[in-house]
């Protein structure tokens, strides 16, 4: 084998891009193996995984890019250089094409009048940055995550100070003013404001929210530990005031997973005294009695209902009701028993849970990398076991990799291999839609789908295969489209995951009394 | 009660970090700022911290005000010639002063040694090469310039007998030396010794050095700063670009050359001279950077670099509130254009004390003004520009007198102030040109170069250990 290994000094780029160019390296013809990186600790272990291990890797910093190719020949390697070369030189080309100009620091363009920084930086630094521009005025998008507590903390008690929002760390989704922040679905302006965690359970309720023809003022992320004691709802609390403030907010909508108590106890009073209809989506306590103004969604999808209800004035119903889904249980099954387990490979954290939280109550035991009974925890996530949930966005499959929300296309030769189990019946995913997402998610899924429904029907298996598809019309990558793609393969496509959840328990337990 | 400031915010959007983000916040139409982001102080956590103590601390922001102050209130005025055994302060017999931070003959590069041969050879310390080689091993006394209230293009080379500018600053009083500038070709900065060059000097001693002393002390001194300030609306950085410069400096002189009293055919061959030079003024530039330079340093507190310097092996810089003390690193490759027959593999690292141009906020950090340059690189018009930008990000603030038309009469960025040098991991752009690591044979280019990260990262952590 050809190998070489190159270190750039001092030519910094971000992991994004680093790590989409590794995959479209490893791609090429004639290459064994490819690392594009910075000199992080990480990939300089990997490194020495790969036998490219020398002083000079030794020697690099964090600001300096690594470049190992491992060849068949050595034109290939140098292709691989070439298109690496081409790849990573496009300021200079955006810069030709008179595209916008980039700013070499936060100071020079805070001078152009932003209200808001964007941050999704690496974790260590990203606190750091969130400082800079707090005091600088700036309200806080903090999309990093491996941001620790205490600089969460930090960073948040100084927003407190200066009457600003730091909304994460580890948030994927935001919407302002209708400008969409990160991960973030195309909807219309509306009077629905929500406080949410992270990322894919919030652009659950975006999208079903716009199918039943409301709006929202602003939706904001406030990252997965604000509620925790130790952050004590910072960001919810002030989030919640501007809410209440804002005259256009008819109606608030908290979703997070479920807080520690005093905390809940909190932000469920502050809501109860505001003068606004709330509604509460705690994922993992599937609902509650209404309290006051407050209402307990025991879904996303519902959260999205009973707020839009409200706006709207008229009784408001789930999107699937219970014999919609009883019939496409039996479309899909066609009166034969499901015989074999369900495998679900999500890229949208949220989303995964509330699956695991509704098949729990329904008495289904499902594994997970992210579990929150030890006993369901898988051993080792590269390896499913009976009904299986995974959250692929989760730390262990993201590092040194780009997020599947980003790369959904990753998550393939997992989707092949559960196909290959003869044991598995059912086969779940989500397709999440929006700005800053995969621009075909669909697309690069349908194969597997396609593929998965060949191998069933070689070995005269059964395999349900149901995608989430979560979008709205206005979406970038074009929901119809996008559920077409998935149709023609052979996926029963649902909007709301709550729903999937429920044709999956459907299933299964059909299979069970059947 | 909580209430938000600025809620709800412009949908103006800085984005840190991945530009997936800013392209999609486009997309829906809102205003995005992109900016080049990477780790600070290059991901060393402890930097970082010490960073974070030093950075928004008024006591060294005012220290650093006053060194601006200083600098912006000093005026180099060129007051005559003098011979540098008699004028440059501490310049012994059988001492010579090179560029760059403090070196010894085993370690120097081509250029320097062969410029120390031939600074020998015209003192008439010994006769042969070979024989001041012997000599340069032993007995010579090595000194920076710097170290001198001197300075000295490429190898910097400075001895006794040879004639100085003196350039005064007329706010503080402080002198700056620099030797007079031979023209291109070979040349003694580059490492030169034959014969041709050693004649060339001692016309430069006989005949230019009395005459323009001369007609300089006739003219009262000739401002050098109004004259960088106009050069730099002709398209000099006055640091590799000196054309306007010196044609500037020949108007101004000329009238006086004239009433010397000189024969006409000295007159004429100074004048001819002069004009053949495109970078005459380099040697003027210089000092006057010095000069200016030298009036912030001292200042206790202040994180302001006041030389920036290289001897061919390793690159120097002095910090305001430092004292005395050199930080260094390796000197590093030029990247540039290479003249017909010459390779990078020829060239030395980088050499001479004219970076301190860049250091007074000309040479590379006025690149704007000189956008030709940026040839040298195969870079577009555009980068000139972008290389000037973005020293905005390491200095302390932007020159009240050296002005950008091409960047809206933007001051150029001046102060570099090694905090910022060390966060942002941007590195001051120095314009210069390349010496043969061989000795004798000269300029083979010219280029862009940046000093190593080394000697910020040590004078950073030398403040933080002064001024805890």
């Amino acid at each position: 084998m050809f190998k070489r290994i190159t270190v750039r000094y001092n030519s910094y780029y971000d992991s994004v891009t680093l790590m989409s160019l590794t995959q479209e390296i490893q791609k090429l013809p004639g290459i064994r193996e490819a690392l594009v990186g910075m000199a992080t600790d990480l990939n300089k272990e990997s490194l020495k995984g790969m036998g490219f291990y020398t002083p000079e890797v030794e020697k690099a910093a964090a600001t300096d890019l690594l470049i190992a190719l491992g060849a068949e020949s050595e034109e290939a390697l140098y292709e691989a250089e070439e298109l690496i070369e081409e790849k990573l030189s496009p300021r200079v080309r955006s810069r030709a094409a008179g595209q916008a100009e980039i700013y070499n620091s936060l100071e020079e363009a805070v001078l152009e009048g932003a209200g808001i920084a964007a941050i999704s930086v690496p974790g260590v630094y990203a606190a750091r940055e969130a400082r800079k521009a707090l005091e600088h005025g700036l309200h806080v998008f903090l999309f990093s995550d491996n941001v620790s507590l205490e600089e969460e903390v930090m960073v948040k008690k100084l927003a407190q100070e200066k009457g600003l929002l730091v909304m994460g760390p580890d948030c994927g989704t935001a919407v302002i003013g209708g400008l969409g922040l990160g991960f973030a679905n195309k909807v219309r302006a509306g009077h629905i404001g929500i406080v949410a965690a992270a990322g894919t359970g919030l652009q659950q309720v975006l999208t079903v929210i716009d199918r039943l023809g409301e709006g929202v003022t602003h939706a904001i992320g406030t990252g997965g530990r604000d509620l925790r004691q130790e952050v004590g709802g910072i960001t919810t609390s002030l989030a919640l005031e501007m809410l209440e403030q804002d005259e256009n907010t008819k109606v608030k909508v908290v979703i997070s997973k479920p807080p520690a108590p005093e905390v809940r106890e909190k932000v469920v009073r502050a809501l109860e005294e505001g003068t606004k209809p709330a509604v509460v989506c705690f994922m993992g306590e599937m609902g509650g009695e209404d309290r006051g103004k407050v209402k307990f969604a025991g879904s996303l999808e519902e959260a999205a209902v009973l707020a839009c209800s409200i706006v709207s004035g008229k009784e408001g119903s789930l999107y699937y009701q219970e014999k919609d889904i009883e019939e496409l249980a039996r479309e899909l099954t066609g009166g034969r028993p499901v015989r074999g387990y369900l495998r679900g490979l999500y890229c949208g954290g949220t989303l995964c849970d509330e699956t695991l939280t509704f098949l729990a109550h329904k008495g289904i035991p499902v594994y997970s990398n992210v579990a929150w009974e030890p006993e369901l925890l898988l051993k080792s996530p590269e390896e499913s076991r009976a009904h299986s949930c995974l959250d692929l966005g989760d730390d262990y499959f993201t590092r040194g990799r780009p997020h599947p929300m980003l790369e959904p296309g990753l998550r393939v030769p997992r989707y092949l291999k559960e196909a290959q189990d003869e044991e598995v019946a059912i086969l779940l995913f989500d397709v999440v839609l929006g700005f800053g997402c995969h621009p075909d998610p669909a697309g690069v899924t349908a194969e597997a789908v396609r593929e998965a429904a060949r191998i069933a029907r070689q070995a005269g298996r059964q395999l349900i295969q149901i995608a989430v598809l979560v979008g709205t019309e206005g979406d970038p990558q074009g929901l119809r489209e996008q559920e077409k793609v998935l149709r023609e393969a052979g996926a029963t496509v649902l909007y709301s995951n709550y729903a999937a959840a429920q044709l999956v328990a459907r299933l299964i337990q059909g299979s069970l009394s059947g | 009660m909580a209430y938000l400031a600025n809620w709800p915010p412009a949908l103006k959007v800085i984005n840190l970090g991945s530009e997936v983000f800013a392209r999609s916040m486009r997309q829906q139409g809102a205003t995005v700022y992109q900016v080049r982001w990477e780790p600070p102080a290059r991901g060393k956590v402890e930097l970082i911290k010490i960073l974070d103590r030093l950075i928004g601390r008024e006591d060294i922001e005012e220290a650093n005000r006053q060194a601006l102050e200083r600098y912006h209130a000093a005026q180099p005025v060129l007051i005559g010639i003098g011979w540098a055994r008699e004028v440059i302060p501490g310049l012994k017999e059988h001492m010579l002063l090179h560029a760059g931070p403090p070196i010894t003959w085993d370690r120097m590069s081509g250029p320097l040694r062969g410029a120390i041969i031939g600074a020998i050879l015209f003192e008439g310390w010994a006769k042969t090469p070979q024989e001041a080689e012997r000599l340069a091993s032993r007995e010579i006394e090595y000194s920076p310039c710097h170290e001198h209230a001197s300075v000295g293009p490429m190898a910097g080379v400075v001895s006794p007998s040879m004639p100085v500018f003196i350039v005064e600053n007329k706010t503080h009083g402080n002198r700056a030396y620099c030797p007079l500038n031979e023209g291109l070709g070979k040349v003694l900065r580059y490492g030169a010794y034959s014969p041709e060059v050693l004649e060339r000097l001692k016309w430069m001693g006989d005949v230019l050095a009395p005459v323009l002393g001369k007609a300089i002390e006739l003219a009262g001194g000739v401002d050098l700063k109004s004259l960088i300030a106009q050069a730099l609306y002709m398209g000099d950085e006055v640091h590799n670009r000196n054309k306007a410069a010196t044609s500037l400096f020949i108007r101004a002189i000329a009238p006086y050359i004239l009433e010397t009293g000189y024969p006409l055919s000295d007159l004429r061959r100074v004048l001819e001279f002069m004009n053949g030079n495109d970078h005459f003024f380099l040697n003027l530039s210089m000092p006057a950077a010095k000069a200016m330079l030298e009036a912030a340093h001292g200042i206790p507190k202040s994180t302001i670099v006041t030389v920036m310097s290289r001897n061919g092996t390793e690159f120097g810089i002095k910090v305001s509130g430092l004292g005395d003390r050199w930080f260094t690193g390796p000197a590093q490759r030029v990247k540039g254009l290479y003249f017909p027959g010459f390779t990078e593999e020829e060239a030395n690292p980088d050499i001479g004390d004219s970076a301190i141009t860049e250091t007074a906020g000309l040479g590379g950090f006025a690149m704007a003004a000189a956008i030709p340059i940026v040839q040298f690189v195969g870079g577009t018009p555009e980068d000139a520009l972008e290389f000037s930008r973005r020293m905005y990000s390491i200095t302390a603030g932007e020159n009240r007198f050296f002005t950008l038309p091409v960047l809206g009469f933007r001051g150029t960025a001046t102060g570099i102030d090694i905090r910022k040098v060390v966060e942002t991991g941007i590195l001051p752009q120095i314009n210069t040109g390349i010496a043969h690591k061989e000795p004798g044979i000269g300029q083979v280019g010219a280029g862009l170069v940046n000093p190593p990260w080394e000697c910020f990262e040590k004078a950073l952590l030398a403040f933080a250990e002064q001024y805890t």
